[in-house]
């Protein structure tokens, strides 16, 4: 794009006063650990520190995450942030990454699984629960297909029924009930549901973190709109003196962090990141 | 039928003593079901409007529907009232075809659950309705069908079909052969497995439903379930092609168009490609989808089927419509269904037993080399397949050469009018996606214009020579629906707005009326109280190409809209949205 169109868009897009003024948050009503609206979820407490902090006031717009987010939120002006999307993410401005985190295997303690490789010889033999993305790439749907395993896998789906309660929690009850051995599922949601569940799970990180330049591994970002780069700074302003608080929240809701990465974080997350992996 | 009709159907049998015979079926001005008779052909008797006078065509009246996106219905005209189905909220008016301006007899009003919104892939459309039996049927976005009285506006039945919870939605128009009502689903996008069904036209009641994956008992294959080729044979092929139990959300959907031949008491339909996973995580043939049925409407037993594409890994659903023929091939009379696919080939099959007789391209095509038709397969360029890697300058991309916009066909002429899109993409399995907090990987895919820089293009085909007689290029994606009459004009609307005229020998354009937003419907033809030939179709640009307008979607995303915006971002420089029926005629 040119530089005059993107002036153009700067000029057009919502223009976010900085200062008192409301920041309008697009948000699941119902899909924990990320939100819900009953304020439980994290993405809940960091738009709130963030708002806090900017001196906002805070109103989610409750949005259900089918397809055509981005669309139907910032594009649609019905909102000003996505909280967590990935930090690459081409459809938004995402803030500095304020946590990164992997995917991991979840199963139930009393299988005595102890996997953590994504190469690991059992897979073969055991029915793997994985997120349905569509014709997009869930990175373990991709392994697994690529070690011949498709014929292995069960399908959940991320969008779910609305009528359920955080419905992409069924592969966490899928775990628990015996319907599958194990699932290969993304960290935060899975941390914060081994912690609630009454049938003590076994979560682990996989490995590698890259398979065959596949990520495993994302850093998770907040998104506005393109263009709207008054907002993008004072959000990333407000990441980074909020930063110990952010960790904290992140902690307490069991998202296992991973340190490092080439991206800039708005803090190290490194500090706190063993305590969560240990969970 | 009237004496009109008698009339017209006298006509209509002289006229037709060229080489292509058409399905034989009455035709009394009306258009009571969206592809206008059971053969599918949108073929209008009426004549009045002609190559000669088609530049007087004039405006007559207009109709608001109040909204915003795509508008892809045909409107039915039965008993001098028109019937018009809006996309959601699937509002049905009424129009008094009798007073001066068409006044509104009555609304109708579904209130179809607004999280249906969420569910629809491509935009929110409805594909229009069909008349029976004294009532109007039609389906609604969240997974209903409905039959209201057509001369008062109450609902006579709803049918729950499905549950718009798990990513089911319904925008297809049924037919109804038999006394039954058939409908099928969408949401192949989203882990649904396929289905069609058949209603009681009375009561709604589900007669049957045959769903395009699993084990044969649920797909209705039985003894006398007869496939021409040896790769449709064998039992639950419908489970046995797939890894696992993927087929129990493997797609296969049913979202476009049924045909109907009374002689052979068969129904025709295609189902979509396969789901939700792509193509690497499903290997095998996965059947039934990207399949051509013949099924009987009252049980809906399969008869036969033919597997168009085997693991469709481009997206190629097999949906589109099925244009019943009766000609005259290599010295045999043959009845025939012509179907252009979505891969760039004119389908020309034997409708009693599923044998393909031809199948060339209508457009540039380069993912496929060719079909096999001692084995019916597909031969698959391996150069041109998509998966996780980059894959550029693959043709057709994904909405196909053509998508759900119908053909029509002249028996006058002897030629199959195909509006339709010359697109290619590239795929890139790069991009970093995310649903619901939970990040993966995306498919990168951009479209563009194919070769010659036009994105669109009408083609006349000639189904028995299996050759293009003419071609007109289109700037943007040809994706309305086409019309022809006896008059030898034939009409189809662009998406910047033009309704034309096209001479039906050669593709001289002989009239064009700019309409105030894009046209993603159906036009249609009919008689007027007062005897006159008018000519219908709804403006509103929207559905899957038109989403970057109806849906306001920010085209610096090239991949929105499941990759259309970038060969569709300037769109809105063309058209605005809005849904407005135009009715024209001569002075």
């Amino acid at each position: 794009m040119c530089s005059r169109c993107l002036s153009l868009v700067l000029l057009a897009g919502p223009l976010f006063a900085a200062g008192p003024g409301t920041l309008r948050v697009c948000a699941d009503p119902n899909n924990l650990p990320f939100s819900n609206e009953r304020g439980e979820g994290f993405e809940n407490r960091l738009a709130k520190l963030v708002a806090d902090d900017m001196g906002s006031k805070l109103e989610f717009v409750w949005w259900g995450p089918r397809k055509g987010l981005v669309k139907n939120s910032l594009d649609e002006d019905r909102c000003d942030v996505l909280m967590d999307v990935p930090a690459s993410l081409g459809s938004v401005s995402a803030t500095t990454p304020y946590y990164r985190s992997t995917y991991v295997f979840v199963s139930r303690q009393d299988r005595h699984l102890h996997i953590s490789s994504l190469n690991d010889e059992r897979l073969a033999k055991w029915r793997i629960g994985i997120h349905i993305v569509g014709n997009d790439y869930a990175p373990p749907a991709w392994v697994l297909s690529r070690r011949g395993l498709s014929a292995n896998v069960a399908g959940y789906s991320l969008f779910g029924a609305y009528g359920e309660q955080d419905p992409p929690a069924r592969l966490i009850d899928a775990v628990v009930a015996g319907d599958v051995d194990v699932a290969i599922v993304w960290g935060p949601l899975a941390g914060y549901f081994a912690q609630h569940s009454k049938t003590p799970l076994e979560v682990t990180p996989v490995s590698p973190q890259n398979y065959l330049t596949v990520p495993f591994v994302f850093e998770m970002a907040m998104g506005v709109q393109k263009g709207n780069d008054r907002l993008l700074a004072a959000l990333n302003q407000a990441l980074q003196r909020r930063c110990a608080d952010v960790q904290a929240v992140l902690h307490d809701y069991g998202v296992p962090l991973v340190p490092g990465g080439e991206g800039k974080q708005s803090c190290d997350a490194s500090r706190l990141s063993p305590a969560a992996l240990l969970h | 039928m009237s004496n009109t009709g008698r009339r017209a159907l006298f006509i209509f049998f002289c006229a037709t003593a060229a080489s292509a015979q058409i399905q034989n079926q009455a035709d009394d001005g009306q258009w009571t079901m969206a592809s206008k008779n059971y053969a599918a052909t949108r073929y209008s008797t009426l004549d009045q409007i002609d190559t000669g006078n088609a530049k007087n065509l004039k405006l007559a009246w207009t109709f608001s529907t109040g909204l915003t996106r795509g508008h892809e219905a045909a409107p039915l005209i039965v008993n001098n009232t028109m019937y018009i189905v809006t996309p959601f909220p699937n509002i049905l008016y009424a129009l008094d075809l009798t007073k001066p301006g068409a006044p509104m007899k009555w609304v109708y009003e579904p209130k179809p659950a607004p999280a249906s919104q969420g569910v629809a892939c491509c935009d929110v459309v409805n594909r229009g309705a069909a008349y029976y039996n004294g009532k109007i049927y039609y389906n609604t976005l969240d997974v209903q069908t409905v039959a209201v009285d057509a001369v008062t506006g109450k609902e006579a039945w709803r049918t729950k079909l499905g549950d718009i919870n798990l990513g089911e939605s319904m925008t297809m128009a049924p037919i109804v052969a038999k006394g039954k009502v058939i409908v099928g689903n969408s949401g192949g996008e989203f882990g649904v497995r396929g289905w069609m069904a058949g209603l009681d036209a009375a009561t709604g009641k589900i007669a049957w439903r045959a769903y395009a994956t699993g084990p044969d008992k649920d797909v209705l294959i039985g003894p006398n379930f007869k496939p021409f080729y040896q790769s449709e044979r064998g039992p639950n092929l419908g489970v046995k092609t797939w890894a696992g139990d993927a087929w129990k959300i493997g797609g296969g959907t049913g979202w476009s168009w049924v045909s109907y031949d009374p002689d052979l008491d068969l129904i025709y339909y295609g189902t979509s490609n396969p789901g939700p996973w792509n193509s690497d995580m499903r290997p095998g043939d996965n059947k039934w989808t990207c399949t051509i049925f013949a099924r009987r409407p009252e049980t809906g037993e399969a008869i036969w089927a033919y597997q168009i594409f085997p693991h469709d890994e481009h997206d190629y659903d097999g949906v589109n419509e099925n244009v019943l023929l009766d000609l005259n091939i290599k010295g045999q009379n043959r009845k025939v269904l012509a179907h252009p696919d979505r891969d760039g080939r004119v389908y020309i099959i034997d409708r009693t037993n599923g044998e393909v007789i031809s199948a060339e391209t209508y457009g540039y095509v380069n993912s496929t080399e060719y079909v096999d038709l001692k084995t019916g397969r597909i031969k698959v360029n391996d150069a041109k397949t998509t998966g996780f890697k980059t894959t550029r300058d693959i043709c057709p991309a994904p909405p196909g050469t053509k998508d759900w916009q119908p053909s029509a066909f002249s028996p006058k002429t002897g030629l199959l009018y195909i509006p339709h899109n010359n697109l290619c993409f590239e795929m890139q399995g790069t991009q970093a996606n995310f649903i619901a907090g939970t990040p993966y990987v995306g498919a990168l895919v951009k479209m563009y214009a194919g070769p010659g820089g036009n994105r669109g293009e009408v083609t006349a085909w000639d189904p028995v020579q299996a050759k293009a007689v003419w071609k007109v290029k289109e700037e943007l994606p040809a994706w309305s629906g086409a019309v022809v009459s006896a008059g030898d004009v034939m009409f189809y609307g662009t998406m910047d707005g033009w309704f034309k005229a096209l001479d039906a020998h050669n593709g001289n354009l002989l009239w064009q009326y700019k309409v105030g937003s894009g046209i993603v419907a159906q036009p249609v033809i009919y008689k007027g109280p007062d005897g006159k030939e008018y000519v219908a179709v709804l403006s509103g640009v929207g559905g899957w190409a038109g989403a970057v307008v109806s849906g306001g979607i920010n085209t610096v995303d090239g991949t929105a809209a499941l990759g259309f915006t970038n060969a569709m971002s300037d769109l809105g420089k063309y058209t605005t949205k809005g849904g407005m029926l135009y009715v024209f005629s001569l002075p």
